[in-house]
């Protein structure tokens, strides 16, 4: 039986979304921008999609905007305000553990358009404290950017006390949070966390892969990295994926985050003591992290050995690392751990669709992996 | 207008009275190397192999590029065949043939050859004449027969009459299946894709050995090698490739060896299993990518250790060669960016944190026979995976 506990990654796409989606491309196949009525009907979908959408964020369906995934969502936020604010300063603070759509984005408005980017390095709690992004904060900085979960610890980063000083300090400042890894695994309300912009992926919750959506709070401009036509109000134009865009709708509309949240946190509770039982094993994500995902160390051997050796028996996660070749998890290394726990670290990430038949698998086949496999 | 690649042999046309064979296994290689291109018609005269086109849909950019990559030729051009072998075909043939290139350049001469001596025009009568139409045709142009843009080549051959700009250049090398026979160990980094090129370079016939130890190193890691070996196979033709079941033997070297042997102990081990495949293959050499001084295992001392597990000839084409002029040689196999992909090899599964850079042969065997591996060899030399291999032409 396959036990897939690589939810971070990707997820299943859930039955109703999968209909809607062929439905979409079967059926219902018109190009929302048609004046005529096979289009009309593709434009509903794709309103209804935006509505389910802010429902989920406590926005306003105007505040949407489609984009191809999570990494353009990011890329879009943080170029398209760089570019509208480029005259009122250049300064850009982000944390260091971003996920690399953020990073690599930064990077390249630093050495190509000449902005400075400040890196705000998490306590050894895993978590970005509001002080020492708030130590950052001046007259020239125009954007600030910390994500919401951390995608390979889980970590919750205090974003809305975070936003609220940076405002405070300096109130032309915008705020963006990737909510990739927290969107539909908790409550979000884009008010609450006070953020004026906020990414968000389809694939991470249910629905298929391609597909994102940032949000836009009403009175923030932004420039857009691609042109063209006419959709999502120029920010991003192309014809939109309608298929993939009401299939996220759908996903969205079966949003259970309390009852999930609840179940997910029994089951991390139980993966926890199971696994830290297991001798050589220790835990790597912080107290506080979204149940969702739980990143551990097993003991002296390699993440990348401990996941081909997991797979032999269809129990797929994550290497919290890369291998010996690969550059080591930027993640990881922000939060000060040691180069031996980081290669065997490993990354286990649930959703609604697992149960304790999973963990137990888990915990056997890692702890079978302990014993036989030589420690490197 | 019919065109032609004309092909001419390498350092093949010094090989005396064995000329014919090794003209015979060109020959052989070309028709493999375009035989999913359409038919061709492949005939060698004075030291120039004809491959002539036989149906009218081939793409000839294509078959440029394949020509380009096989071993024996040293230069090719692609040419026009003029109707007749008259001086008239030939000079109504090349204005109109060479306009695109004409037009593009402002200075030109005309070189003629005249191997078909039956001919009535000597060679520089036909530049003349080519020379006066080219100019006729193409008032911008003028001639400068120092440092022309633009050599035009007409050839007049046995078989006919040909026309073509500038020859381009052949891979080198010698015919592969003239060299022998030698089995390549591939990892999957940058010099074992670049050392099994070398060897076919020198005619050598190939058969790769891959060691995988799972779940130590992963499928991906063999698919990459597949990969790279099917890029190498652009240059030396088809090839069998033995995966040999590691993991087993790397797990005892661990839990046996000493840790700063582990390297050359696995080294050796992959030496031995290696000659054992190579002889039951026809395979008189073993090539490995080793460059002395790279890693802790290629120092003289643990070559020479290496050396000694080998039952046969090893050759290492890179041994004196930096690591950069490796890199750059990738670069043109276009391996490079394949082998750069981050899996774990068998390489680097174990790696001691203070590798012996001088082992001493008689430890080393010391530590090897203590542990005992033969049963385990035979174990994996009883479970190999056979996979066969042909070029990757996209």
């Amino acid at each position: 039986m396959e036990h897939y506990l690589d939810n971070s990654a990707t997820t299943m796409v859930s039955e109703k979304s999968a209909q809607k989606a062929f439905e979409m491309m079967t059926a219902n196949y018109g190009n929302p921008s048609s004046l005529h009525e096979k289009g009309r009907l593709a434009e509903i979908e794709l309103s209804n999609a935006r509505k389910a959408i802010a429902k989920a964020l406590g926005a306003n369906s105007e505040e949407i905007f489609f984009t191809s995934g999570g990494t353009e969502a990011n890329n879009t936020a943080l170029f398209g305000i760089a570019q509208a604010k480029k005259r009122r300063g250049n300064k850009i603070i982000i944390s260091a553990v971003e996920h690399s759509s953020i990073i690599e984005m930064a990077e390249c408005l630093e050495q190509k358009y000449g902005f400075s980017v400040s890196l705000v390095m998490p306590k050894s709690d895993g978590i970005i404290h509001t002080e020492d992004v708030l130590a950052e904060v001046d007259d020239n900085t125009i954007l600030v950017s910390v994500m919401l979960v951390n995608n390979e610890t889980g970590a919750i980063m205090p974003v809305s006390e975070i936003f609220s000083a940076v405002k405070r300090k300096n109130p032309d400042i915008v705020c963006h949070t990737d909510a990739v890894q927290a969107f539909g695994k908790m409550n979000i309300n884009v008010k609450k966390l006070n953020v004026d912009l906020l990414s968000i992926s389809a694939h991470k919750v249910h629905a298929p892969k391609g597909c994102g959506a940032l949000y836009i709070r009403k009175s923030v401009r932004i420039l857009p990295m691609h042109f063209g036509g006419e959709q999502e109000k120029k920010i991003r134009p192309g014809t939109e994926s309608i298929p993939l865009i009401a299939a996220f709708g759908v996903a969205c509309n079966e949003f259970d985050i309390n009852t999930n949240l609840l179940k997910i946190s029994e089951l991390n509770a139980y993966a926890k003591e199971k696994l830290l039982a297991i001798s050589g094993v220790s835990l790597i994500s912080p107290d506080n992290s979204l149940p969702y995902v739980l990143n551990i160390s097993a003991g002296r051997v390699r993440s990348e050995t401990m996941l081909h050796f997991l797979e032999e028996s269809e129990i797929y996660i994550s290497s919290g690392s890369a291998c010996a070749k690969g550059k080591p998890s930027h993640t990881l290394k922000a939060l000060g751990i040691s180069n031996e726990i980081a290669d065997s670290a490993l990354r286990i990430s649930f959703s609604k669709y697992n149960t304790k038949d999973d963990i137990d698998a888990l915990c056997m086949e890692i702890s079978r992996g302990l014993s036989v496999l030589a420690h490197s | 207008m019919k065109e032609i690649l004309l092909l001419k042999d390498g350092e093949i046309v010094l090989k005396g009275l064995n000329r014919r064979s090794f003209e015979d296994v060109l020959k052989k290689n070309l028709k493999y190397a375009l035989s999913d291109l359409g038919s061709f018609e492949i005939k060698s005269a004075q030291s120039t192999i004809y491959v002539r086109p036989l149906d009218d849909d081939i793409d000839l950019d294509d078959a440029c590029e394949r020509v380009s990559r096989v071993f024996g030729i040293v230069a090719f051009s692609r040419a026009v065949v003029c109707e007749e072998k008259t001086l008239e075909s030939i000079l109504a043939t090349a204005p109109v043939y060479l306009a695109d290139s004409l037009n593009g350049v402002k200075t030109f001469k005309v070189e003629a050859k005249r191997s078909d001596k039956r001919f009535p025009y000597k060679s520089p009568e036909i530049c003349r004449e080519v020379g006066g139409v080219l100019l006729q045709s193409f008032p911008h142009l003028s001639v400068d027969v120092h440092n022309p843009d633009m050599v035009v080549n007409v050839e007049v051959r046995d078989f006919g009459a040909y026309i073509h700009g500038k020859p381009l250049k052949g891979a080198g090398g010698i015919p592969v299946g003239t060299g022998g026979n030698a089995a390549i160990l591939i990892s999957g980094g940058i010099d074992s894709p670049v050392a099994a090129y070398m060897m076919a370079k020198r005619g050598v016939k190939l058969t790769a050995i891959h060691f995988a130890s799972p779940p130590y190193t992963s499928k991906r890691a063999e698919e990459k090698v597949v990969r790279l070996l099917q890029k190498v196979c652009r240059y030396s033709g088809r090839m069998k490739m033995y995966t040999v079941p590691f993991t087993k033997i790397q797990e005892k070297i661990k839990n046996e060896c000493p840790e700063e042997l582990f390297t050359i102990i696995m080294r050796r081990l992959m030496m031995k299993i290696s000659s054992r495949i190579a002889t039951d293959n026809d395979c008189s050499a073993l090539i490995t990518g080793e460059s002395l001084g790279q890693v802790a295992s290629q120092t003289i001392n643990a070559l020479g250790c290496t050396d000694a597990a080998a039952d046969m000839l090893v050759f290492r084409p890179l041994i004196g060669m930096d690591k950069q002029e490796i890199i750059d040689i990738s670069y043109k196999i276009d391996t490079y960016e394949t082998s750069i992909e981050p899996y774990e090899d068998c390489c680097t599964v174990f790696t001691p944190k203070h590798p012996r850079t001088k082992p001493v042969l008689k430890y080393v065997e010391y530590a090897e026979e203590e542990a005992g591996f033969d049963e385990l060899i035979q174990e994996a030399l009883d479970n190999l995976k056979i996979t066969k291999i042909t070029a990757d032409n996209d």
